[in-house]
């Protein structure tokens, strides 16, 4: 069964902190990942690949690029659940 | 009837025999490469855990690299040149299009042996131990010399923000001979050349051919890409090397991946999932990537700090362009 939003950003945000040690709370669809949250290329792909392995959904690496805030992992996520 | 073939008879194990390393002469500090990329010292520990790269001077070949590693190896070994039966050199940085550089290398120590050239980048060092244990038990071999060596500075922009600034210059080598005990677990190794581009020269030597206005070809990198390939689809094919050895990761004393940037080597460490007792190899900071030759420059570091010993278990696994990789579990010598 596909996870609302809510649900996959709530994953995301746990992922997140895990990596990086950010407060899962500061983890917000308007985030940037880069400019708001400080999170490398480096990081990025791992933030990616645990999210590929935790909602089993494929996120190829040219698209990560594309993936600028918080909200368009979600809605990416949520698009390749579908 | 027919007559019968007559084949070999290798020795029942193999083993590492001994090892030896050659550095570049210099250290190459961050703030020496990071100018031409409008990096910092702080930018290049916090994205790969480099300090320092070593880099050999202009007038030291990867062949006069691998020379020194080959002889300081036989002698660790107890050996003498004319012990040795089979030369694998594992390069992807002697520059000549023919010949391959471990007849030379056999000719500089008087042999005249089988040798050629292994071209696995970064797996390099472990397709040719793969490669040497199983010449020496199948009896096509008694003493093979194994030899990673690279001098990447010849192939590289100070430029380019992917790759180069990452690069170091060494050689190492080891001779694999028979053992009354196994010393070589199984290999196991594999490709995906469907990621061969993100691990490329620039320009192609025919690319410039056709259009000579081409710079010459230095290496380049899609490093997230890369680092999302060796973080996370190694871990499984180290687990194997472990599991075929017939040990669980609690047996595993030392850990040496190839040495490509120090945040590749932690995800490896926790994906593989193994005890916080085993050493893990952490030579990047201050020799940086030198390819071919990372694992047993990275397994001489561990012994000159006293974190390892002969008869310890290493688990090594090397991974790169290609993409190659190659894992086994050795007793090191």
């Amino acid at each position: 069964m596909a996870l609302s939003e809510q649900d996959i950003l709530a994953g995301l945000a746990e992922i997140v902190a895990e990596e990086t040690g950010i407060d899962a709370g500061d983890v917000q669809l308007d985030k940037s990942f880069t400019d708001d949250l400080d999170i490398d290329s480096l990081s990025m792909m791992t933030i990616v690949t645990l999210a590929e392995e935790k909602f089993d959904v494929r996120i190829p690496d040219e698209e990560v690029k594309n993936l600028v805030t918080v909200g368009d992992a979600v809605s990416y996520i949520a698009k390749a659940q579908a | 009837m027919s007559p019968t073939i007559q084949i070999n008879r290798g020795a029942e194990y193999s083993r590492i025999l001994g090892l030896g390393v050659a550095r570049g002469e210099r250290f190459v500090t961050n703030d020496e490469v990071a100018g031409p990329i409008e990096s910092s010292d702080e930018w290049i520990r916090s994205r790969t855990g480099i300090v320092t790269r070593v880099r050999a001077e202009e007038t030291t070949s990867v062949l006069d690299l691998a020379e020194r590693a080959a002889r300081d190896a036989i002698a660790k070994a107890g050996l003498e040149p004319s012990n040795i039966d089979a030369v694998l050199l594992s390069t992807i940085t002697y520059p000549h299009l023919a010949g391959a550089g471990a007849p030379v290398i056999a000719d500089r120590l008087g042999l005249t042996v089988p040798a050629h050239d292994i071209r696995a980048a970064c797996a390099g060092y472990c397709y040719g131990i793969g490669q040497a244990d199983a010449m020496v038990r199948s009896g096509a071999a008694t003493n093979v010399l194994v030899i990673g060596a690279e001098k990447l500075s010849d192939f590289i922009d100070p430029a380019d923000r992917s790759i180069s600034f990452l690069l170091g210059d060494g050689a190492g080598a080891v001779v694999v001979g028979p053992s009354d005990f196994p010393g070589i677990g199984p290999t196991i190794a594999g490709s995906d050349g469907s990621g061969a581009h993100l691990v490329a020269e620039s320009n192609t030597w025919l690319d410039i051919k056709n259009d000579r206005s081409l710079p010459f070809p230095t290496l380049r990198q899609e490093g997230p890409s890369v680092f999302k390939w060796a973080s996370f689809k190694m871990a499984p094919v180290a687990r194997e090397a472990i599991e075929k050895a017939g040990l669980t990761p609690e047996d595993i004393d030392a850990f040496i991946p190839h040495q490509a940037n120090i945040r590749i080597i932690e995800q490896m460490v926790k994906q593989i999932g193994l005890p916080e007792s085993v050493v893990v190899a952490k030579d990047i900071a201050d020799s940086g990537n030198t390819s071919a030759a990372s694992i047993p420059l990275a397994t001489e570091r561990l012994y000159r700090d006293g974190a390892v010993k002969s008869g310890d278990i290493a688990l090594q696994i090397g991974f790169g362009a290609g993409l190659v990789y190659a894992a086994q579990v050795i007793v090191l010598p």
